[in-house]
């Protein structure tokens, strides 16, 4: 595995003190305007951006165990779905309630909040459960580990009345917005930057590079290794959650082996460890299929082969990671980010230490 | 009784079909420290390449023994065929890289098969499952009582085969030169390229051997469960993979226990719990067998070399 740069992130930065932390708001707050106002027609696009968004943070928040600590975890889809039915749930037997003193459309952002931060948290709860056997299992058999814990969740679902069954949920109100999820790329992208340059990421990094040299310099690698699977079980519960108000049904077909591993295929393609990379490759993942769809539909091509497409995509998506393993398999960006890799001419952080 | 009976020959006979796909999961672990995630959809190529022989020969031939061995034949030459094209071209390329690598390769390589199949293009099946021609005609070879106990007969030839696979597989491991140049292979590949061994093509051997055997354990799932389908290598891949993890992965007899144990835990749940349920006590079951033992029931945990 190539080392991460090493990099000082704050030493020689252009931004005055003052302005450094709340900069990414001031970014973030007129990008997602932005994306209000254009979106406030389309329903397709709002759906497609949703999906992009939901996409981003899983990605983004898988990186956070498997490419930054190192932990090959395939079973995030779990997590998702731990999120997605408890929030789902809680909004539904909240739907009748109202806080009358705000209008209504505020009253049920309040409440979707409130039943997303339950969906992350039950998630995070169960990332402690399986960050804790990493304890005694390393590599492989941890990989195994998080692929059996997410298909026995799965299972549970299927099996309790309360979820609904094989059926699954079905009448959990709409209240997510492009906004909502945007808010919640920005904050696990904040949330990933920050930890990945803080001494919390350097010993991430060290138990990435070599678990054993780490501990023995006094990385409590069971500790941080617990800790990254929390936090990254709870934004995939929050995606879960934003994902379940926005489809009309969840059911327990949406979070099988197959959707962890399509996470896990951002997560590679992107590159192990870098949070900008994965961001793109879950965009364009999210993108190339639909793409390929309305190309196909604009050639006029019968409606079959537009269908297709969406087979298509997991035989490409195999075949992806292998000639990508054999080709770059550090994958698109390795552990830089995308600033990194830019041309020359713009202006970039100079780099600390590298 | 009788009930209790019938169950533990339902699960001991599936639990030897789990046993053969998971020998070769653990030969290939054994030899290159690799888990061979594409092992179930190499079987499932090798069940479509049975399925394909018995309609090329007929409905006469395919009954009877010679049909039998035809179908076998070709479906474990051609795996093994597939299996030494995937080793050449995938996982020999990244031998010296780190082994999460070789891992995600053989996710990649399973998913282009599993989902590959799916598609309706050209030759290609389509993901409609079907029904698997009767290759062996089903009977009831041994019955107690009222039929309260039956036997059939795949159950009792499908623990034959299992058994005499085994057998000679712990035999060629141990009593041959090639297995003593797998294990030598196993112990350090590097140093046993330089005391002569032909490192490759030992792993490549043991690739097709594992593949071979993967095409033989799905024709026997096949006529056990008459239903082929792309997503079978997944599924039966998967159980059969905590089957040899189970075991420890690595050691054959720990596979073959390690799929009986499994094989009987899924049957009793059907049983005497809920069918539905049945995924998630196998994963489970594995989970806790690896937090008390995590090398498996009969693995050694490696010293960490610093």
């Amino acid at each position: 595995m190539e080392t991460p740069a090493l990099r000082a992130p704050e030493a020689d930065s252009v931004l005055p003190p003052w302005l450094r932390g709340i900069f990414p708001v001031l970014v973030a707050l007129p990008v997602l305007a932005a994306f209000h106002w254009l979106l406030n027609e389309s329903p397709f696009a709002v759906y497609l951006l949703s999906v992009m968004g939901v996409n981003i943070i899983l990605a983004v928040s898988l990186n956070i165990v498997n490419g930054m600590t190192g932990q090959f975890s395939i079973g995030h889809a779990g997590f998702m779905a731990v999120g997605a039915y408890i929030s789902g749930v809680l909004s539904l037997s909240l739907k009748e309630v109202a806080l009358s003193f705000l209008p209504v459309a505020v009253s049920d952002q309040v409440f979707f909040t409130v039943a997303l931060l339950a969906g992350g948290l039950a998630a995070a709860a169960c990332g402690f459960l399986v960050g804790l056997p990493s304890l005694r299992l390393r590599g492989d058999y941890l990989a195994i580990v998080t692929l059996g814990f997410g298909e026995i969740i799965r299972v549970v679902v299927q099996n309790t009345d309360a979820f609904g069954r094989a059926l699954g949920l079905s009448g959990i109100p709409q209240v997510s917005t492009p906004y909502m999820v945007y808010f919640w790329v920005f904050l696990v992208v904040l949330v990933a930057r920050r930890i990945a340059g803080s001494s919390h990421g350097r010993s991430l990094w060290a138990i990435r590079e070599d678990e054993v040299a780490a501990e023995a310099m006094g990385v409590d690698t069971t500790g941080y290794k617990v800790r990254s699977f929390v936090i990254s079980s709870f934004f995939a519960g929050i995606a879960g959650g934003l994902f379940a108000h926005f489809v009309p049904i969840i059911n327990p077909g949406s979070f099988t082996f197959v959707k962890s591993m399509e996470i896990v295929v951002m997560v590679v393609l992107g590159g192990l460890g870098s949070t900008t990379g994965a961001i793109v490759a879950a965009i364009f993942l999210t993108l190339l299929p639909e793409g390929l769809r309305s190309a196909f539909n604009l050639l006029g091509t019968e409606s079959t082969l537009a269908q297709k497409v969406d087979q298509i995509r997991m035989p490409i998506y195999g075949l992806l990671l292998v000639v990508l393993m054999l080709s770059r398999p550090q994958g698109l960006f390795g552990t830089r980010e995308l600033w990194d890799v830019l041309p020359r001419w713009i202006p970039r952080r100079r780099r600390g230490l590298s | 009784m009788a009930q209790l009976l019938q169950h533990l020959i339902n699960g001991l006979a599936a639990g030897t079909i789990y046993a053969l796909v998971a020998l070769g999961y653990t030969m290939v672990y054994g030899v290159l420290k690799l888990i061979n995630f594409a092992h179930g959809d190499v079987m499932m190529v090798g069940v479509y390449m049975g399925y394909a022989t018995a309609f090329a020969l007929g409905r006469e031939v395919r009954g009877s023994l010679l049909g039998v061995a035809i179908i076998f034949a070709v479906a474990m030459l051609g795996c093994g065929l597939l299996g030494f094209l995937i080793e050449r071209f995938a996982y020999r390329p990244l031998r010296e890289k780190p082994r999460l690598t070789a891992l995600i390769t053989a996710i990649g390589i399973s998913f282009a098969l599993s989902y590959g199949f799916q598609l309706d293009i050209g030759f290609l099946p389509g993901a409609s499952p079907r029904a698997f021609p009767e290759v062996i005609e089903p009977k009831e070879w041994i019955v107690i009582g009222d039929r309260d106990v039956v036997v059939w007969n795949w159950q009792v030839i499908s623990l034959a085969i299992a058994v005499a696979l085994m057998v000679g597989l712990q035999y060629l491991v141990f009593r041959t030169r090639f297995g003593r140049a797998m294990r030598a292979v196993s112990w350090d590949h590097r140093v046993a390229a330089l005391m002569g061994i032909p490192t490759d093509r030992v792993i490549a051997l043991t690739f097709m051997l594992s593949s071979a055997l993967a095409a033989g354990a799905g024709l026997l799932y096949a006529i056990k469960d008459t239903s082929v389908s792309p997503l079978m290598g997944l599924y039966v891949g998967l159980k059969a993979f905590v089957a040899a993890v189970i075991g420890g992965i690595g050691h054959v007899p720990g596979a073959v226990v390690g799929a009986l144990v499994l094989g009987l835990v899924e049957e009793f749940v059907v049983g005497y719990a809920a069918s539905t349920w049945r995924d998630a006590v196998a994963f489970g079951f594995l989970i806790l067998v690896l937090l008390v033992k995590p090398g498996g029931l009969f693995g050694r945990v490696a010293a960490e070399k610093v």
